[in-house]
């Protein structure tokens, strides 16, 4: 018999203890795509031109080159960088290159939910004497949020999805530690498949998630 | 030999890997757009059996990640017996997985074709396959197009993890020689570079065609 329970099941604490490693470079690298993703949805718009330039070759040149290139990068290139150069843990690398490479595709979301925000609540805000970051605060933003979360929410699905990737700068996530595992026992059925199956049940399950919260908004208006 | 001025004598080398990805890119995305046809239209079958086939292959594709499927692919079918080049891995892999994103696009395009071209068709006495063939067709792959530039995109970024199978594309040859030369930072600016110019046209083409698209229409 080629799966051996036994096995897998002695396996099964360390594929959940490195399952935490993979949540956690999730969600930091999804907490720092959020806020330079919005960071670089607000550069786009700006009235200063090199400004938005600037956003727009970032965000084009980030989406059109492979996250595992970019990760790289960051591990290896960056301490090369003269004067600024930073070598930085193999989960710091990660979590920044997952943020980086999200962000282009966050701000590109967050840019619809502004556009969707009718000109008239622009001119009540005008009208009201509100100020910039009063009306961006109280008025644009929590329009242009609430849409988007769903999907945002499938971002963050693909987000967890990418992590794997991680492991070619050497963060002992899930599918390294399986690796690992497999390398010293000869068996990789075991290992990869459940590795596999974790992955498969967990975003589907989020991906369930998210269409409650969209059936949910669908219905509230 | 002419010595080539730094950081460009680098290129030589990393243009053996170009040559991978790009064919990569070819072959995957043909397998890909293949199957998403089969499972796309699998998807909107008749028959509950077939449905069900079809969602669990998109579903169990999507989910599992491609990483994970290419290291599946590598380590443990040879376990079963069956022996692939790396080549082949990374194109079935790669195939099979965009596909099955892709499938979910020929779904959508076939279900966005409005029911009264149907009706008409059937007004005109077309048979089940004219319908397909003459009215939803070339109404529905007009509307695949921009979806599929977008995931052919996609796809030509995800052929650099098969550079984590040993696959000698241009991510692998960068890391090959980040090991023999450690000049780290012009190797993966030039990798990044290389893999912009493969991709930006592609972007640049689709955003073309989706102007000339809305032209005449609104």
């Amino acid at each position: 018999m080629l799966w051996n329970w036994d096995y897998a099941l002695s396996i099964l604490p360390s594929l959940l203890e490195a399952l935490q490693v993979t949540i956690y470079a999730t969600i930091m690298g999804f907490a720092f795509a959020l806020i330079f993703g919005l960071l670089l949805a607000f550069g786009r718009r700006s009235k200063i031109r090199v400004l938005s330039l600037i956003s727009g070759a970032f965000v084009e040149f980030i989406r059109s080159t492979p996250l595992l290139a970019q990760l790289f990068f960051i591990f290896y290139a960056l301490p090369q960088l003269p004067y600024v150069g930073i070598s930085l843990s193999p989960l710091t690398a990660g979590i920044l290159g997952l943020g980086i490479h999200y962000s282009t595709y966050l701000s590109e979301v967050y840019r619809a939910g502004i556009d969707a925000v009718p000109r008239g609540q622009w001119e009540a805000a005008i009208a009201l004497n509100f100020s910039k970051g009063r009306t961006w605060l109280n008025i644009i933003l929590p329009q242009a949020i609430p849409p988007i979360v769903p999907v945002l929410g499938n971002y963050l699905i693909g987000m967890f999805k990418d992590t794997p990737m991680l492991s070619a700068v050497t963060v002992v996530e899930l599918l390294l530690t399986a690796r690992i595992i497999g390398t010293h026992s000869f068996r990789f059925i075991e290992p990869f498949t459940m590795v596999g199956i974790l992955f498969l049940v967990l975003s589907y399950i989020s991906s369930l998630g998210v269409q409650w919260l969209e059936y949910r908004l669908n219905s509230r208006t | 030999m002419i010595a080539i001025p730094p950081p460009f004598d680098l290129l030589p080398t990393l243009w053996r890997g170009v040559g991978v990805t790009v064919q990569l890119t070819l072959f995957g995305s043909a397998l890909a757009f293949g199957v998403a046809l089969i499972i796309g239209f699998g998807r909107l079958s008749r028959f509950r059996l077939i449905r069900l086939l079809a969602t669990v292959y998109m579903e169990l594709f999507r989910g599992t990640t491609l990483l994970v499927q290419l290291f599946w692919a590598y380590f443990v079918l040879p376990h079963f017996g069956v022996e692939f080049t790396e080549m082949q891995i990374g194109v079935l892999v790669l195939g099979l997985n965009y596909g099955a994103y892709g499938s979910e696009i020929v779904r959508g395009s076939i279900l966005a074709v409005p029911n009264t071209q149907i009706e008409a068709g059937i007004a005109l006495n077309m048979s089940p396959w004219q319908i397909m063939r003459r009215i939803i067709l070339p109404q529905a792959l007009l509307m695949m197009l921009p979806p599929f530039g977008n995931l052919l995109i996609e796809l030509l970024k995800g052929t650099a993890l098969v550079s984590m199978i040993t696959l000698a594309d241009l991510t692998f040859q960068g890391t090959l020689m980040r090991v023999s030369t450690l000049r780290s930072l012009e190797i993966f600016s030039l990798v990044l570079i290389i893999y912009f110019l493969l991709a930006y046209p592609l972007t640049l083409a689709l955003r073309l065609f989706e102007r000339k698209m809305a032209e005449g229409r609104s």
